[in-house]
C-alpha cells in the first residue's frame, strides 16, 4: 500500500514509577497530584509508527495521527507524541479530570470512539499499546478489530510492511509466532517491539505548532456510558517479614514445620 | 568527601527487558535499596557468622582480586605516633576483657584478617590500614565507654561510617582501633509538622530518604554513595552532593548533634530548634571535622518537603561559555525551582559509552563538547512545565544550546540521571583514578581541565597507550565545583608528581578550595595551606589540642602533619 495513514493510541496513565495508593473510599486509586505519563506501551506504538515512516519514507507513510480519549490534561500526552514526531493529534474529551475518566471510561467505549475517528480519518494502520498499565484491561485493540471487522495482530514484538502485506512477530508462551495479514489492520505493541526515543528540544518547539483537534463523544455520536460496575479496589496483601534462624538445623526444622520440607 | 561513587548505586528503576511483571509498581521500597546496601547487609551477616564460629587463627585464605598496598608503603613520610599499640600481644588480657565486657560478640572483630579487611581498606581500594580491632557499638553509652578507655590508655581510634570516603579519612593508617557506626542505626523521631528528623549516626542515607519519602519529605542531601554512606559520616565530612544547590550545606540543615568527646563526655545537643542564638555554635565545629574532635552518634536534621513535580532535561553545548550562559539563564527563568545544574564533558561521555555503564542508548545522537543536566522540582507540574518551556525556548532562540532532550516520564528521568551518576563508575573501570574535587569561580572552572591536559601532554604521558589515558571534567556548575578525574594505568609516582602539587597551586592561584566536598582526610591534610592561612591553621590546631589533648582521634589526617 503506498498510502499509509497510521493512527496511534495515546493513553494518559499514572507514571509507571509512582507507587499508587488506593483512595479512602476503596473505589479507585488516588489520581490527584500524582504524576501522569504516556502509557509506556503506547509510547512504543508511537515509536513504531515513526520508525515505519523513517524506513518506508514519506511517500508511503503519508501521515501519523495520535489519538487520546480522556480529560483535558491528556493533551499533555498528545504533546509528548507530537514532540516525538507525530504529525497531528486528536483529543476526544471524556471526563473533567483523571479520576472521572478512570471511573467512567471503559475499553468498549474507547474502541467505539476510535472506530468513529478511524472512519472519519480513513486511517488504515492502527497501532495501539497492548494494554494500559493502569487498568491492565488488554481489550481495546481486540474490541476495535471486532467493531471494524479488521484483522488484528496483538503483542507485536516485530512488525514489517511490504506493499499491503503486514507481517508481525508475536510473543507467545514458549516462543515466537509470525503471522501476516493484509492492510488495513490493527497491531498492538508488546514491550520488545522497540525502545522509544527521547524527545529533543527542537522537536518540542515544533510540536507546539502542530494541530490538535478536539471532539466530544456526542459529536462522534458514541455512547460512553459504562457497562461494567466497579465494586471495589483494594491493596494487595502486605508481605509479612521473615525471621532469622540461628543454625542450619533450626532452618530445617522451621522449613519442616511450614511443610516446605518432608 | 562522602560524595562518593560506590559501584552501581543507581536505583534500578529502568524498564527491565525481561520478566513478566514489567510495569507493576509494588515492592518499590525494596527495589530502591541498592545492591550496595544488600552487600552491606550480607557483609554484616558474614561478620556475625565468623565471630561465632570460634576460629582463632587468622589466615590469609583468599587474597582480594588485586592486593591493595598498605597506606604506609605509599606515604612513607608518615611516622607512627607514640600511641599504645592496638594489637596482640600489646593489647593485654585486660584490654580484651574491657572490650568484650562492653560489646557483644557480633560487635567486635579482633585479629581476624579476613573480617578486618573490609574495614581496613577504603572502597576505592586506594588506602589500607593495619588495624587489628574493630568495635561496632550499638549505643552512645558504649561509644562513650570505649572512647574514655582508649583515651585513658592512649589508644588511637578512627571513626568509620559507610567507608565510602574518597580521601582516606575513614580507614586507619597504622593500627588505630576502628569504631564503626554500622550498629548505631535507629531512627529516633520524626516530626511531620516541622520536618525534623532525629536519628542515630549509622543510619544509611538512602534508607532515611526512603523513610521520609513515605511521609512526604526527603533528605536535604543526595549523593552517589547514598546506598552505603551513613548520615553521621555525611555530617562529619560535611558532604555536599546533588541537592546542595537547592537546599544548602549541612551547616544549615543540621539542627543538632549528639557527639562523644575523646574523654567519654557525651555532648547532647540534639536540638530540633531552627533558631537558637545561645553561646558558641559547637555543632558547627563537628560538621566537617572528619572525626578528629569526637564521634558523632546522633543527628537531628531539618528535612524539606518532597517535591511533587520533577522535570529533567539533558542539553548539549558547543562551548563552556555557553554552559555558563545557560546557567545564568536558568537562574533567571527557573530561579526557585532549579534543583540541579550538573555538567560533564565529551571525554566523560565517551567513557560511559566505552564501559557501557548506561546500557541503554544515549539520549543525544550527535556528540557535543559539553553536556548539562538540569533538574527542576516544585509543587505544581503545569507551573514548572511552563517555566521549563520558557527556559528552553530562550536557550534555543539565543542559540546558546545546540540540542537537548526532556524526560517525559520518571523512567526517563532515572535514565538521564544515570548518565551523570555513572561517570565515576566508568572512570574507575577505565583504570586507576586520581580524583580531585575543587571549587572555584565558575568562569575558570573548565580551564583547569584544559591546563592539566596540556601539562600531561607536554610531559608526554597523556595518550591511549601512555601512563595517563584520559582527563575528565564534570561536576556541579551550580556550586562552582569541579570533579577532575585523571585516569591512569596505575597510581604511578611519576604521574602523581606531575599532578601534585600543580593542581593545588593552580587552585590557590584562582582563589579556589582544594576540597569542595570530598574533605581532606589523609590525601589532602598536608595541602591545607593552599586554601587556609597560617593563623587559621594554627587556631584549628589549638581547637584540636583542647578537645583531644592526647591526639587519639583520627590521627595523621585532616590537619597538616608537618
Amino acid at each position: 500500500m503506498s498510502n499509509l495513514k497510521i493512527l496511534v493510541g495515546c493513553k494518559r496513565v499514572i507514571d509507571y514509577a509512582v507507587k499508587v495508593r488506593v483512595n479512602s473510599a476503596k473505589s479507585a486509586v488516588e489520581t490527584a497530584n500524582v504524576k501522569h505519563s504516556l502509557n509506556p506501551f503506547d509510547e512504543i506504538a508511537v515509536e513504531e509508527a515513526l520508525r515505519l515512516r523513517e524506513k518506508l519514507g514519506n511517500n508511503v507513510v503519508k501521515e501519523i495521527i495520535a489519538l487520546t480519549c480522556g480529560p483535558p490534561k491528556s493533551q499533555e500526552q498528545l504533546r509528548t507524541a507530537l514532540a516525538m514526531g507525530v504529525d497531528r493529534a486528536i483529543h476526544v474529551e471524556v471526563g473533567k479530570n483523571d479520576s472521572e475518566t478512570t471511573n467512567t471510561l471503559q475499553p468498549l467505549a474507547v474502541a467505539k470512539l476510535f472506530k468513529a475517528i478511524i472512519e472519519k480519518e480513513q486511517a488504515n494502520l492502527i497501532i495501539l499499546g497492548k494494554q494500559a498499565i493502569d487498568d491492565d484491561a488488554n481489550q481495546t485493540g481486540q474490541m476495535l478489530a471486532g467493531l471494524l471487522n479488521w484483522p488484528q495482530a496483538t503483542f507485536a514484538s516485530k512488525m514489517e510492511i511490504n506493499g499491503d502485506k503486514l507481517t508481525v512477530t508475536r510473543e507467545i508462551d514458549g516462543g515466537l509466532e509470525t503471522i501476516s495479514s493484509k492492510l488495513p489492520a490493527i497491531v498492538t505493541s508488546d514491550l520488545r517491539l522497540n525502545e522509544p526515543r527521547f524527545v529533543t528540544l527542537p522537536n518540542i518547539m515544533k510540536a507546539k505548532k502542530k494541530p490538535l483537534e478536539k471532539f466530544t463523544p456526542e459529536q462522534l455520536k458514541v455512547d460512553v456510558t459504562p457497562r461494567l460496575e466497579n465494586i471495589s479496589v483494594t491493596d494487595p496483601p502486605v508481605r509479612k517479614g521473615g525471621t532469622k534462624v540461628d543454625s542450619v538445623d533450626d532452618l530445617i526444622s522451621k522449613l519442616k514445620s511450614a511443610g516446605a520440607l518432608e | 568527601m562522602y560524595y562518593s561513587y560506590a559501584p552501581k548505586i543507581i536505583s534500578q528503576r529502568v524498564l527491565q527487558l525481561s520478566g513478566k511483571n514489567l510495569f507493576t509498581r509494588n515492592n518499590f521500597v525494596l527495589s530502591n535499596i541498592s545492591k550496595k546496601v544488600q552487600l552491606n547487609l550480607l557483609r554484616n551477616f558474614a561478620t556475625i557468622e565468623s565471630n561465632t564460629s570460634g576460629a582463632e587463627i587468622p589466615a590469609k585464605k583468599h587474597a582480594p582480586t588485586k592486593e591493595v598496598n598498605f597506606t604506609t608503603d605509599k606515604y612513607t613520610y608518615l611516622r607512627r605516633k607514640n600511641f599504645k599499640e592496638a594489637c596482640i600481644p600489646f593489647l593485654t588480657q585486660d584490654d580484651i576483657k574491657f572490650f568484650t565486657s562492653i560489646l557483644p560478640a557480633n560487635g567486635l572483630i579482633i585479629d581476624k584478617e579476613d573480617d578486618l579487611m573490609p574495614y581496613n581498606i577504603d572502597w576505592m581500594r586506594k588506602y589500607r590500614g593495619k588495624s587489628r580491632l574493630v568495635a561496632r557499638p550499638k549505643t552512645t553509652q558504649q561509644v562513650s565507654q570505649i572512647l574514655k578507655y582508649c583515651n585513658d590508655n592512649k589508644l588511637a581510634v578512627v571513626p568509620q561510617g559507610g567507608n565510602t570516603g574518597l580521601v582516606g579519612g575513614g580507614v586507619p593508617v597504622f593500627d588505630e582501633i576502628i569504631i564503626n557506626t554500622n550498629n548505631l542505626n535507629q531512627i529516633r523521631s520524626f516530626d511531620p509538622i516541622s520536618g525534623v528528623l532525629t536519628c542515630d549516626a549509622g543510619c544509611i542515607l538512602e534508607l532515611l530518604d526512603g523513610y521520609l519519602a513515605e511521609r512526604g519529605y526527603m533528605m536535604p542531601l543526595d549523593l552517589g554513595a547514598k546506598g552505603s554512606c551513613h548520615i553521621g559520616g555525611n555530617v562529619a565530612t560535611n558532604a555536599g552532593g546533588l541537592r546542595l544547590l537547592r537546599y544548602g550545606s549541612l551547616h544549615g540543615s543540621v539542627l543538632g548533634l549528639e557527639a562523644v568527646l575523646p574523654d567519654g563526655t557525651i555532648l547532647d545537643n540534639l536540638s530540633t530548634l531552627r533558631k537558637d542564638n545561645t553561646g558558641y555554635d559547637i555543632k558547627q565545629l563537628f560538621i566537617g571535622s572528619e572525626g578528629t574532635l569526637g564521634i558523632i552518634t546522633g543527628v537531628s536534621i531539618s528535612t524539606p518537603r518532597r517535591p511533587r513535580a520533577v522535570n529533567v532535561a539533558v542539553l548539549g553545548f558547543n562551548s563552556f561559555q555557553n554552559v555558563q550562559k545557560a546557567f545564568l539563564t536558568s537562574k533567571d527563568e527557573l530561579s526557585e525551582i532549579l534543583s540541579a545544574f550538573e555538567f560533564w564533558d565529551i571525554n566523560a561521555l565517551k567513557l560511559l559509552k566505552a564501559h557501557n555503564i548506561h546500557g541503554k542508548k544515549f539520549p543525544l545522537e550527535d556528540n557535543y563538547p559539553f553536556y548539562v543536566l538540569v533538574e527542576i522540582s516544585g509543587s505544581n507540574k503545569s507551573h514548572d512545565d511552563e517555566k521549563l518551556q520558557n527556559f528552553l525556548e530562550k536557550l534555543l532562540t539565543n542559540e546558546i544550546v545546540t540540542n537537548g532532550v526532556v524526560a517525559q516520564d520518571d523512567t526517563q528521568i532515572t535514565s538521564l540521571w544515570s548518565l551523570r551518576e555513572g561517570i565515576p563508575e566508568a572512570c574507575s573501570k577505565a583504570g586507576a583514578v586520581y580524583k580531585y574535587d575543587i571549587s572555584m569561580p565558575v568562569p575558570v572552572l573548565y580551564q583547569m581541565v584544559k591546563d592539566i591536559r596540556i601539562r600531561l601532554q607536554s610531559a608526554g604521558v597523556l595518550g591511549e597507550d601512555k601512563l595517563v589515558s584520559d582527563v575528565i571534567g564534570y561536576g556541579h556548575i551550580g556550586d562552582g565545583n569541579l570533579h577532575l578525574n585523571i585516569v591512569a594505568k596505575s597510581y604511578d609516582p611519576k604521574v602523581t608528581n606531575l599532578i601534585e602539587p600543580y593542581v593545588y597551586e593552580w587552585t590557590e592561584q584562582h582563589k579556589g578550595s582544594i576540597s569542595a566536598e570530598h574533605g581532606l582526610g589523609l590525601m589532602k591534610a598536608d595541602y591545607l595551606g593552599y586554601t587556609k592561612s597560617p593563623p587559621m591553621i594554627s587556631l584549628m590546631k589549638q581547637i584540636k589540642q583542647s578537645i583531644d589533648p592526647n591526639g587519639i582521634m583520627n590521627p595523621y589526617k585532616f590537619l597538616p602533619t608537618q
